[in-house]
């Protein structure tokens, strides 16, 4: 196990090292003058230019600069947004608790809801259960998460007024303690459906196939032969295997909810790291989407490794890859 | 009395060409403590039988006939709780391939104890205890209970495989080539363990194979099986030395044999024909050194010779075996 791990961690530093290389390059490779784009004004004089060139870490050699980069982001120093003139360190932290609670609150509901309905659709298979299942999670895989966003918005907050239009808090309400928190989470609602929609559907799917190529294994049938009630051999020897499939692809799906994010986010005006990429794009602001990109970054492969751990926990041929 | 007694047992599966009929009016019997050898070549029904014992025939598959007395209680008849009873308890299988029949992701213990649990209702530590013992009893060692099935080698995991189908004592095992696709070494390793584990659980045994010389060493009677009926059905000693069914005798001369004579090993021309659209009357005609113009026209009855039965018209007439 601990050899295990060792690698892991070996193997993740390599990743985002490689990760923060690329993404110094890309942006470099970005055309036109960033400092000339901020300061258009004719008056400012070469001299402050080239001061601000230095401030913003855009002096000197390519290589220069990248040693810089590297050198400061080992002490947690990720530049100044050109936009709010601010750490780009500050800027994403004060964004990151809103959408961490949006997205894991709404993926572990989308897996909780999708593993179920995939889970008793291939138990069902071929029954009516089974074919109502499957019709309503195809309908919600294929609809775009900002599709369905702005139809959730038009339906529940706009026509039926349940919900409200946006933001994460009810603006000059003053609201403290417990209601505050209520508060929160009826701005959530709307938006974490938006997401969790998407991914039950594709959740169902994918549980239910894997029941059914789990359901046609020989060891099923083993365990029917030994008498087993239907129960325990759906619950411990059939949905056992069925997860596996899902444990990697929630791996996979943490990456791909970025997307998500950013379009529910938007839709939805909810201050999290999502909205302000899309902000940081129209302000083209480099340092905030190199800063944003790396904190992605880290965050994915940071959730591969855990991702990683729980399935050598789930799946004993794994542990003996060591 | 017998232990169990399948009669006129059909099962079809259904297909757009129209039903193949992959076990039609086949009927045998086997008394207690009997080891009956169920043989023939592939696709001829051993298998479908095997799981119909279990009530395994899931479709397209479909039992349209016949019934299955075990311990004079048609099973065909149960309720599914009541032949979950049976499964495991009473009637156990070990499976040919045993490389997919244990579960991954559960340890051998788990898996044997599993069983025990649901159908004696004992404690765990009881049942996780009674494991090792059974693990010990195959060879395994009871210090492997803690093991995943990937740490076994396929004879290893088919000895798991016996260690569960005999935990419950159940008085039928059905052993569906249970050493094809071993090593010769390990083959003969199980057959002693199952020689072992009959004598200890007095078991009853249905032993499916398309192995000659494995049945002849094991099996009291055997029931010889072409395109889904029986040819023969005979007892062990009197079926090799002196074959009835024109089948029967082919198989047994394209077997070499160690002992006597280097013959000539004689394959059989063609191949079995369709179940979907079988020819009328007898469906070994087409292969049979002794066909006849009414082998051609009418399905041979089952003839008694001896205590033996055989399905072929040369005994129309004669008491006597003619090949």
């Amino acid at each position: 196990m601990r050899n295990f791990l060792i690698r892991k961690v070996i193997a993740s530093i390599v990743t985002l090292y490689a990760i923060v290389t690329a993404n110094f390059v890309i942006f470099r490779m970005a055309p036109g003058d960033p400092i000339r784009m901020m300061f258009r004004d004719p008056r400012v004089s070469a001299e402050q230019l080239a001061e601000q060139t230095e401030k913003f870490g855009l002096s000197g050699s390519l290589w220069d600069q990248y040693l810089a980069y590297m050198g400061n982001l080992l002490q947690g120093d990720l530049g100044l947004s050109f936009w709010q003139k601010r750490p780009v360190i500050d800027v994403i932290a004060e964004r990151i608790p809103q959408t961490l609670m949006l997205v894991l609150t709404a993926l572990a509901l989308a897996v909780l809801i999708g593993t179920f309905f995939g889970a008793l659709a291939g138990w069902k298979s071929g029954k009516k259960t089974d074919s109502i299942i499957l019709s309503t999670s195809l309908t919600l895989y294929s609809i775009p998460s900002f599709a369905m966003g702005i139809v959730l918005l038009m339906v529940f907050a706009y026509i039926l007024t349940i919900f409200p239009l946006g933001g994460i808090r009810t603006p000059a309400s003053g609201f403290t303690g417990i209601r505050s928190v209520l508060d929160v989470l009826w701005h959530m609602i709307l938006p974490a459906f938006s997401i969790i929609l998407w991914y039950v559907g594709e959740y169902i799917l994918l549980t239910r196939s894997s029941m059914l190529d789990v359901l046609g294994q020989d060891y099923i049938l083993t365990a029917r032969a030994k008498g087993l009630r239907e129960r325990l051999i759906r619950k411990r020897h059939a949905l056992r295997n069925a997860l596996l499939p899902v444990i990697t692809i929630t791996g996979v799906n943490l990456g791909f909810a970025v997307a998500g994010i950013i379009e529910a986010e938007t839709v939805f005006s909810w201050p999290g790291v999502g909205r302000l990429i899309y902000d940081a794009v129209l302000k083209r602001d480099y340092p905030l989407l190199q800063g944003v990109f790396l904190v992605f970054a880290a965050a994915i492969i940071l959730a591969n490794f855990v991702i990683d751990l729980i399935y050598s926990f789930v799946d004993p041929r794994i542990r003996v890859g060591e | 009395m017998a232990l169990l007694e399948v009669k006129d047992l059909s099962i079809y599966y259904q297909m757009h060409r129209g039903d193949a009929k992959a076990v039609d009016g086949v009927s045998f019997s086997i008394k207690e403590n009997e080891t009956l050898g169920l043989i023939g070549e592939s696709g001829c029904g051993k298998t479908t039988i095997a799981l119909s014992l279990l009530r395994f025939i899931r479709p397209p598959g479909k039992i349209t006939g016949g019934s299955i007395i075990y311990n004079g209680t048609n099973i065909l008849d149960l309720s599914e709780d009541g032949m979950r009873r049976l499964r495991g308890n009473e009637i156990a299988i070990v499976r040919q391939e045993a490389q997919n029949a244990l579960n991954p992701v559960l340890t051998v213990g788990e898996q044997i104890a599993e069983q025990i649990i649901e159908h004696d209702k004992v404690d765990k530590n009881t049942a996780w205890q009674r494991a090792k013992d059974q693990l010990e009893l195959v060879g395994i060692g009871a210090d492997r209970v803690r093991s995943y099935p990937h740490e076994f080698s396929g004879g290893m995991r088919q000895r798991v495989m016996i260690a569960i189908a005999t935990a419950n004592y159940p008085k039928l095992l059905i052993l569906d080539e249970p050493i094809t696709g071993l090593d010769v070494i390990v083959q003969r390793q199980l057959l002693k363990l199952i020689a072992d584990l009959r004598d200890r659980f007095e078991l009853t045994i249905i032993f499916i194979a398309h192995d000659l010389s494995v049945i002849a060493e094991n099996c009291d009677r055997v029931v010889v099986m072409y395109a889904g009926k029986v040819a023969e059905n005979s007892n062990t000693s009197d079926l090799y030395h002196k074959p009835l069914h024109p089948y029967s005798s082919a198989l047994i001369s394209s077997y070499p044999s160690i002992l006597g004579e280097r013959q000539e090993l004689k394959s059989i021309p063609g191949a079995p024909p369709s179940l979907v659209n079988p020819p009328p009357g007898c469906l070994f005609a087409d292969r049979c050194e002794h066909v006849m113009d009414i082998c051609r026209q009418k399905i041979p009855p089952e003839y008694d010779i001896d205590g033996r039965s055989v399905a072929c018209h040369l005994y129309e007439h004669s008491k006597e075996p003619q090949v």
